[in-house]
């Protein structure tokens, strides 16, 4: 005890004192905690991921997980919004969140987020946490503290090799593949996260000036913007999967339909999805990543902790234990879950380069410089405005 | 004893959904303080109807529901007809329990799989058509939703069935068949002439049980019905769930809406009645033996094996994935198996098996001392049962369950009561209740009057003589509504996912979610002990009985 | 030890009664028969005086068991034994079990609740079906049995409904002699109703003819 407190004052001494006493604060106050962690749950790899977690931090820190599995975040949004609603600003039934995009947005915009909490996490040490960075931006909204990063993501397709010789080189070479393919090919509905990425990636290869794409969208930028991209879709659409009338909900439907042969090519936002896809035998081996020439769509997964929280300590020590460089080369691997680490590798210390330098390999996982450059997400309106569009333009 | 029922069910049943339907009507009219909603209006119906696609919606979601629940009602009446000699109460009920039993959501994640362009039947065809790829067809998800119409088919056409079969015994059936037919009219003339029009007051609210259902749910609609737009419960319920709080005014218009469906198709059915009562009096009147007729008896008998089978293919398919590892096509069966489905889901399984059950447990218990307390309290005031009470046990089953779930939510939160275990139970008793007391009450009622009076005789108190004399003998129907009753509960997906604030992770919410991601071994898991939980309460319903009066043959075959 | 109807009418709801007031006097070990046309109420009579009548009845007049007014009572607490004419036993339970069920709970403890529930069997000729399904009996041995349980409750009156009509003819002399001879052994007034008049010379007790208000006949 006494050589843990003298540990503890000499943390302090030589990093932030105030820091560290707060966060043994967090840590007793944590104790006993269980935190509701409201994550969409359409991916196994990703609950059993969650699984693994509930069980270090209980292990660790006496603070347990129970995983909240959505269908769709917004979900948990409206949770906490009928919360405020309804006059509840304590004990509220959403600790934790997995969350970015028009989300986090809502939820910052309305006031319904705790923080800024991310500089308080002695792990965000290992963060690039620079003007600019991937992980201080989500949708071009600065992050400003309100969400901690835990998984990068890409946007990226597989196709099966053994269907397919080549697949399209460019966004603008899906409408001849598919005229040559029909039906072998669709997209999540856009009212799902993966569908909209699908359009805002043709959309930035497409737009005239994909400058604008960083600000927001107004009526007439909007209409100029997208032309191209609703000529593009129109042309494409009629040899989509069931003509394009109906299309999966999200890019797990769209991945089944992979492996049941309907389709040849599906969408993810993690580069190394497909290879675990495929130890998980949820697609044929033979399943490989491409991406569009000018590069693809990445951004960072985050969690953001709702304002009424009713076990905020425990949502901060899961939020920080999501940042230590072990859990992160453990997300990593590709036996595990193997989504790319969100830690800035000239930060990590020579045992976190380790853990990260001795992970497995795997044929299907793509090297990171085989993915080209990352594109910046466009603001959120885009968004809102892109899936408003084409429900307007293709719902009947 | 009557009185406190009656408080129960006024406080607990009547109260709440009338205020749910309150809080939902005022929000559906713009107003929703919760929210910032202060100015009644008509804008959520604007803002209802400026949704893409609403109109397809509505015509789908009312095609779909009209549809299946006449095609129920033709095929089960059919096969009543066709089967009813070879089935008495215990078989009928032994041989329907398990489709009775299996969630409309397990069975919808199934048949989905069943009827798939990549599909098993598509699969069994393949090498047959030299099909090396699945067909671009439309055959789950199709735009006229026929696929939901099977789906809903599938678990109705047992349900109808055995509410008519229960209807016959009321029915002096075997006189009026053998006066029908020795007038020379042919069997299948017989029952539409004869039968079907006695038959049918008794079963017609179950039929409007049906149709209330087929018009608004939500898993089989999410699962088996289009996608672009879905029906009305499942556009709802994204609008419920969606981030912009400003959508939950036209989501609650929308509820209205969706009640004012049901209303117009009971409204629709009434008029059906009319016309087929003339149309058939004069039918009746004209005096064909329409001996033409009996094929059609043959078609039933052929449909209905079809349709077990399909139903049977549907649980198996289920059951395979759970232990697949790698199943591509064409093959028929996996290429490899594995255990990992079970074991890797684990401890969410376990946890989600406990809490459904618990929860069954919890709902099924209060149904049956509520509807225990309802007859018994009967027998002693010794009043026969009013309509209106009739009527109420229905109420829950007549409304669409999302016109009242939202509005009691919200009013829980402004009560300031988390939603959680307690609520879902509570919740999921208003649905279970009444399947527990209308499965119970025909043999309760039935139940030889003079053994209550020899115990009496005997100086047998009243409560004696429940507990020694009407519970033990009635165990065989009470086990029969408990396990209808853990049925219902188990196979709830919209007042768990309501109440439970989403906390309450059950084997069908849990599957449901899961049927929107991609691991079909890990849905297949669940499905399967979401089939199993009810399947083993049919079989303990059965085998208790059987267990404990194996030496009592006066009680042998009064099972269901 | 006397039961006494004192002009007892009943009424069926929106309907003339069923028979003239009626006043009947039974002593101990006496058999009252009542006889009548079926529908006269003859069964609705003995519901009555058991207490299960039914509420669309109205009942008028007096019963008095030994002095006690029956009618303030219910049917647990009139020490009035019922026998209906296919016996009743109860199905869930054995053949002993009906018996124990029946038999007062003044005996006291396992082995003398048995051991009088062993012995009515044997005055019954039961001997050895103590757990025996009561389905597995015989009409003769169900009818001695329900009369046994009825007899174990020790009633101060008993009521028998049509008690032997549903014997075979050879049987039906003999469970009538054994109901009878035990009633009047225990000195308790019974009431029967029966269409056989074989049934009413045996009780040798007073005989009523029930005839139906307002019909000619």
């Amino acid at each position: 005890m006494r050589l843990a407190i003298a540990a503890a004052v000499a943390a302090s001494l030589m990093t932030a004192p105030i820091r560290a006493q707060d966060w043994q604060d967090t840590l007793d106050a944590a104790r006993g905690q269980t935190v509701y962690w409201n994550a969409w749950g359409g991916d196994g790899r990703t609950n059993a991921f969650i699984d693994w977690v509930g069980k270090e931090t209980e292990a660790r820190f006496g603070v347990s997980v129970r995983h909240v599995k959505l269908t769709d975040t917004a979900e948990a949004v409206t949770r906490v919004l009928s919360e405020k609603a309804a006059g509840r600003d304590t004990g509220g039934s959403v600790d934790l969140i997995w969350i970015n995009g028009p989300n986090f947005l809502a939820m910052k915009q309305q006031g319904l987020l705790h923080g800024p909490f991310v500089a308080d996490l002695p792990n965000a040490d290992y963060l690039d946490l620079s003007p600019g960075a991937p992980a201080t931006v989500d949708f071009t909204e600065p992050v400003e503290g309100m969400e901690s990063p835990w998984r990068l993501a890409r946007f990226v397709f597989a196709y099966d090799t053994a269907r397919v010789d080549a697949p399209p080189a460019t966004m603008a070479d899906f409408v001849p593949w598919a005229e040559a393919n029909p039906g072998r090919m669709t997209h999540p509905d856009p009212s799902n996260f993966m569908g909209a990425t699908f359009l805002k990636q043709a959309l930035i290869e497409l737009a005239p000036d994909a400058g604008v794409l960083q600000m927001p969208a107004d009526d007439a930028g909007f209409a100029a913007a997208t032309a191209p991209l609703w000529d593009w879709y129109d042309a494409l659409r009629p040899n989509l999967w069931r003509g394009g009338a109906a299309f999966p909900e999200n890019e797990s439907i769209q991945q089944q339909l992979m492996n049941d042969g309907e389709i040849d090519i599906a969408m993810y936002f993690d580069p190394a999805a497909p290879a675990a896809a495929i130890r998980a035998g949820l697609l044929p081996d033979t399943a490989r990543v491409f991406v569009p020439e000018g590069g693809s769509i990445g951004n960072v997964s985050f969690v953001a902790i709702p304002y009424n929280a009713a076990n905020r300590d425990g949502a901060l020590v899961v939020a920080d234990f999501l940042l230590a460089p072990e859990t992160q080369a453990q997300m990593q691997n590709i036996d595990v879950l193997g989504a790319f680490s969100v830690l800035d590798p000239g930060k990590l210390d020579d045992a976190g380069r380790a853990a990260f330098a001795a992970l497995p390999d795997d044929p299907a996982l793509p090297r990171i410089e085989d993915l080209g450059p990352t594109l910046i997400e466009p603001h959120a309106s885009w968004m809102t405005r892109l899936t408003e569009a084409w429900a307007n333009r293709y719902t009947r | 004893m009557r009185g406190l029922v009656l408080a129960v069910l006024a406080f607990g049943l009547i109260g709440p959904i009338a205020a749910g339907l309150w809080v939902t009507a005022r929000a559906g009219f713009g107003l929703m303080p919760a929210i910032g909603a202060t100015e009644a209006g008509l804008d959520p119906w604007a803002a209802l109807f400026g949704l893409p696609g609403l109109v397809t919606s509505l015509k789908i979601t009312a095609f779909t529901g009209v549809v299946s629940t006449l095609l129920s009602l033709v095929l089960a009446l059919a096969l009543t007809a066709a089967l009813q000699p070879r089935l008495s109460g215990g078989r009928a009920a032994r041989l329907l329990a398990p489709f009775l039993a299996i969630p409309h959501a397990a069975l919808a994640i199934g048949l989905a799989f069943v009827l798939a362009p990549s599909g098993w039947i598509a699969r069994a065809l393949a090498p047959v058509l030299g099909l090396d790829r699945p067909p671009d067809l439309a055959l789950v998800g199709d735009p006229w939703g026929i696929a939901l119409i099977l789906g809903l088919m599938l678990k109705e056409v047992p349900f109808l069935m055995l509410v008519s079969l229960a209807a016959l015994t009321q029915i002096p059936l075997r006189q009026h068949l053998a006066t029908g037919r020795s007038l020379g009219y042919g069997r299948a003339a017989v029952w539409l002439k004869l039968i079907v029009p006695q038959l049918w007051p008794l079963i017609r609210l179950p039929v409007m049980v049906v149709l209330a259902y087929a018009l608004s749910t939500v898993e089989m609609g999410l699962i088996l019905g289009p996608s672009n737009p879905p029906v009305l419960a499942v556009l709802l319920t994204r609008l419920f769930f969606a981030p912009d709080t400003a959508l939950l005014l036209p989501a609650s218009a929308g509820a209205l809406l969706q009640g004012a469906l049901v209303a117009v198709a009971f409204a629709l059915l009434w008029l059906i009645e009319r016309a087929l009562a003339l149309a058939g009096r004069m039918w009746v009147c004209r005096g064909g033996r329409g001996r033409g007729l009996d094929p059609l008896l043959g078609i039933a008998h052929a449909l209905g094996f079809a349709a077990i089978t399909l139903g049977g293919l549907s649980m198996l398919a289920l059951l395979i994935w759970s232990f697949a590892w790698r199943w591509p096509w064409p093959g028929a069966l996996p290429e490899s198996w594995s255990l990992r489905a079970w074991t890797g889901a684990g401890p969410g399984l376990a946890r989600a098996f406990g809490q459904t059950l618990l929860i069954a447990l919890a709902t099924t218990g209060i149904a049956l001392a509520l509807a225990v307390a309802w007859l018994e309290g009967e027998d002693r005031a010794r009043t026969p049962r009013a309509a209106w009470a009739e009527a109420l046990i229905y109420l829950p089953l007549l409304l669409p369950q999302i016109a009242f779930l939202f509005g009691l939510n919200a009013g829980f939160l402004r009560l300031g009561l988390p939603g959680g275990l307690a609520t879902v139970i509570w919740a999921q008793a208003l649905f279970v209740f009444p399947y527990v007391m209308i499965t119970l009450s025909d043999p309760w009622r039935a139940l030889d009057p003079r053994l209550t009076r020899a115990a009496a005789s005997l100086g047998a108190g009243p409560w004696r003589r429940l507990f020694t004399v009407k519970l033990p003998v009635l165990l065989a129907p009470i086990l029969t509504a408990a396990a209808i009753g853990v049925a219902v509960s188990v196979a709830q997906y919209l007042p768990t996912l309501f109440m439970g604030t989403g906390r309450i992770a059950t084997l069908t919410t849990e599957a449901v979610t899961l049927s929107s991601g991609s691991d079909r071994r890990v849905t297949g898991a669940y499905a399967t002990l979401q089939m199993a939980l009810p399947l083993a309460a049919y079989a303990a319903a059965f085998l208790i009985p059987a267990l404990l009066h194996r030496d009592r043959r006066a009680l042998k075959g009064g099972a269901a | 030890m006397s039961l006494v109807l004192d002009r007892i009418t009943l009424q069926p709801a929106g309907a003339a009664p069923l028979f003239a007031p009626l006043s009947l006097t039974i002593g101990p070990g006496e058999i009252a028969t009542v006889m009548g046309p079926s529908g006269v109420g003859k069964s609705t009579l003995l519901d009555a005086i058991a207490g299960h009548l039914a509420p669309a009845f109205t009942l008028t007049g007096a019963v008095t068991l030994d002095g006690r007014d029956l009618l303030a009572l219910p049917a647990e607490a009139r020490r009035v034994g019922l026998v209906f004419q296919d016996a009743v036993l109860f199905p869930h339970l054995a053949v002993g079990d009906n018996l124990a069920f029946g038999l007062t709970a003044t005996v006291k403890g396992h082995t003398a609740r048995r051991a009088a529930v062993e012995a009515a069997l044997a005055q019954a000729g039961l001997s050895g079906l103590h757990d025996r399904d009561p389905a597995s009996l015989s009409g003769g041995q169900r009818a001695r049995a329900a009369l046994m349980r009825s007899l174990l409750a020790e009633p101060a009156a008993l009521l028998l409904d049509e008690p032997f009509s549903k014997l075979d003819a050879n049987l039906r002399d003999e469970i009538r002699a054994f109901t009878f001879a035990h009633i009047r052994a225990r000195a308790i007034p019974a009431l029967m109703v029966t269409h056989d008049p074989a049934d009413a010379e045996a009780a040798a007790g007073p005989v009523i003819g029930l005839t139906s208000q307002g019909d000619p006949a």
